[in-house]
């Protein structure tokens, strides 16, 4: 047995289709088998909440008397993108104030118009022939504006990656606060909810579809930035009207340490035609899994400590290392929820009707790292190689010594077989003469808790550990912890001399 | 129930919980303290019936105590139920109901304000 899209919007016309949401699906699946189910619903409706960055809206201002061409824009001190048409602009989500920072950005201003809030527009231009004016200054509602549509180039994640740090300190990032020692272990997404874990083969999720947007009805574009359903991360690009949407589905957020984003709403319908969207509708919590990455490791391709899954995620625990740690969302399920029901409730009344894609999603992409031409610097292009040694048996005054001969201000402490085992200053020597105490020999005085860099690891990381330990030099150590260089604050002011000036 | 103790050696130096723990019979847990020559701040926990009766004799020792109805608030209309909060409090004060509604034991929190920064809505304030 097969259902046609027709015969399902007739159902819902008549106001007797059958929806569920995605949730609910599962067990329904489950009592009244695959035929049952294919049968019985018409309709299942998916629901995610959660911060998507990549959000944002173009406005249109109408002209001003005399009129200007907008060249740079702001809206509550926040700059919207001016490039395009004289009253045209884009406004991003994550663009964060002139003078409030990361307090107040794109996003704020999203949910200040939709709470009916006013606005402060001020926007500058050189002037021209047809467009005098050299600025303008006004205070805006939404319902003042031409349109306010919202075209969002990367939302509802099909999964996320959860995150959990294994250093020894707080991290701030977009997935929120990690505790040190692998503290926490934070996640986002729906999950069983979630629009494109129930349509993962994009059978009936394309461009075209009418969906739920921030409490209004809006529409897909068609695959969204970085989509890669390849590797079980599609992403949607959807558009709506920002003028009918809800503070209760779109929400302004700051990632303490990292910036601003918005959360909002994003639901899709899907319509159930065959026995494939049936299976594909079932998907449970325990069936989605992904990694738990540690965001400990500054580099791009971050390790993953295990896979778990959705019903692990939010059962508040999962094991790390042997050891339970907690986790918690950044993405509210419980407005998923709301959104999954109020785009039931649409449906059932019969005020949103379905539609196949007119532009299909490939769901075999999958999206690549960035082509570099160039190369980012690394330590081993720029470190000092003539690092002057001691050992730890020695006593101060040969210390003092080979830092007056080898003009530098750092000596590091090495073992027989030449490893690494402490740092010596001079100023750990000046003390140690100027106070003479039990102090005789190199061990005595040496910082023993050293932080090194590697040869091949990018020269912002390093610089980011000196301005972190307020430190002036790093030894820099391989594998076997034996010591290749040394890279201090003078070594990174090459870069502004070289060849790695721009 | 939650007292913020706050004391100056410039008054003495009498020893504050030991006195108090003495002289009232009242158990007192210190959830967290910073003590310094001269002087500190304690946030303690008694049994509520006993409040009155520690916050007072304190007051006689020279401290100045404040008791805490509200460690910590959540401001509903900017609170959307997503629980980041959860996984960073030390104390548990953060779980969700049957309905994934955040719901709070204010009594357990400890001022620690880790959940303060940890909110992406800026839905939560701790005293102090």
């Amino acid at each position: 047995m097969e259902k046609s899209i027709e015969q399902i919007n007739t159902r819902i016309r008549e106001g007797n289709a059958r929806v569920v949401t995605a949730d609910e699906m599962p067990a329904l699946v489950a009592e009244l088998g695959e035929q049952g189910a294919l049968r019985e619903v018409d309709v299942v409706t998916t629901g995610t909440f959660g911060a998507m960055c990549s959000s944002g809206a173009f406005f249109n201002f109408g002209h001003a008397d005399p009129p200007i061409r907008m060249e740079r824009v702001w809206l509550n001190d926040v700059e919207a993108y001016g490039g395009i048409a004289a009253v045209d602009a884009y406004l991003g989500a994550t663009q964060q104030s002139e003078s409030r920072g990361i307090q107040y950005g794109g996003a704020h201003v999203l949910e200040d118009f939709v709470s009916g809030r006013r606005v402060e527009l001020h926007a500058v231009s050189r002037g021209t022939d047809c467009y005098p004016r050299r600025n303008v200054t006004t205070e805006l509602i939404l319902e003042d504006l031409n349109q306010a549509i919202m075209v969002n180039p990367r939302n509802a994640y099909q999964r996320y990656n959860a995150a959990t740090n294994s250093t020894d300190r707080t991290l701030y990032t977009y997935m929120g606060t990690l505790l040190p020692g692998c503290g926490n272990v934070s996640f986002s997404g729906a999950g069983t909810l979630s629009p494109l874990s129930n349509d993962p083969q994009f059978r009936v999720t394309g461009g075209g579809v009418p969906i739920f947007l921030g409490g209004a009805q809006g529409m897909i574009v068609g695959e969204g930035t970085q989509h890669s359903p390849a590797k079980g991360f599609g992403t949607l690009m959807v558009t709506g009207d920002l003028k009918q949407m809800s503070p209760q589905f779109l929400r302004a957020a700051t990632m303490h340490g990292y910036g601003v984003t918005l959360y909002i709403g994003v639901g899709v319908p899907i319509p159930v035609l065959d026995l494939d969207i049936v299976r594909a509708t079932a998907v449970r919590d325990e069936d989605i899994e992904v990694s738990v990455i540690d965001y400990g490791v500054p580099s791009r391709d971050r390790p993953a400590l295990r896979t778990v899954n959705y019903a692990e995620l939010k059962s508040g625990q999962v094991e790390l290392h042997g050891e339970p740690v907690k986790t918690s969302s950044l993405s509210s399920y419980r407005r998923a929820r709301e959104v999954a029901v109020a785009l039931k409730g649409w449906v059932e009344q019969g005020k949103m009707a379905l539609a196949l894609p007119t532009r299909p999603i490939d769901p075999l992409k999958a999206a690549r790292p960035m082509r570099e031409t160039g190369r980012s610097p690394r330590v081993q292009d720029i470190m000092d190689r003539n690092v002057v040694s001691i050992g730890d048996d020695e006593v101060i005054k040969a210390a003092a010594a080979k830092l007056l001969k080898g003009e530098t201000n750092h000596l590091v402490v090495v073992d027989r077989e030449g490893r690494l085992v402490g740092v010596v200053t001079t100023y750990d020597v000046s003390k140690a003469i100027v106070h003479p105490g039990k102090a005789k020999v190199v061990g005595d005085i040496m910082t023993r808790k050293v932080i090194t860099a590697t040869p091949d690891e990018s020269v912002d990381i390093a610089a980011q550990k000196l301005e972190r330990y307020n430190i002036s030099a790093l030894p820099v150590t391989d594998t076997a912890n034996r010591v290749q260089g040394m890279l201090t604050a003078i070594d990174l002011g090459k870069l502004f001399g070289g060849r790695w000036r721009r | 129930m939650k007292l913020l103790v706050n004391f100056s050696r410039k008054r003495g130096s009498e020893p504050i919980i030991a006195k108090a723990v003495k002289e009232t019979g009242v158990l007192i847990m210190v959830d967290r303290a910073q003590i310094d020559p001269a002087g500190g701040q304690m946030l303690i926990d008694v049994p509520r019936e006993s409040c009155r009766l520690v916050s007072d004799k304190m007051g006689e020792l020279g401290a100045d105590v404040r008791i805490l109805e509200h460690a910590v608030t959540l401001d509903m209309s900017e609170c959307v139920d997503c629980g980041a909060c959860i996984s960073v409090c030390p104390r548990e004060v953060f779980t969700f109901d049957a309905g994934w509604r955040l719901s709070m034991k204010e009594d357990r929190c400890v001022l620690c304000g880790r959940c303060v920064p940890a909110c992406p809505h800026r839905a939560l304030s701790v005293l102090v």
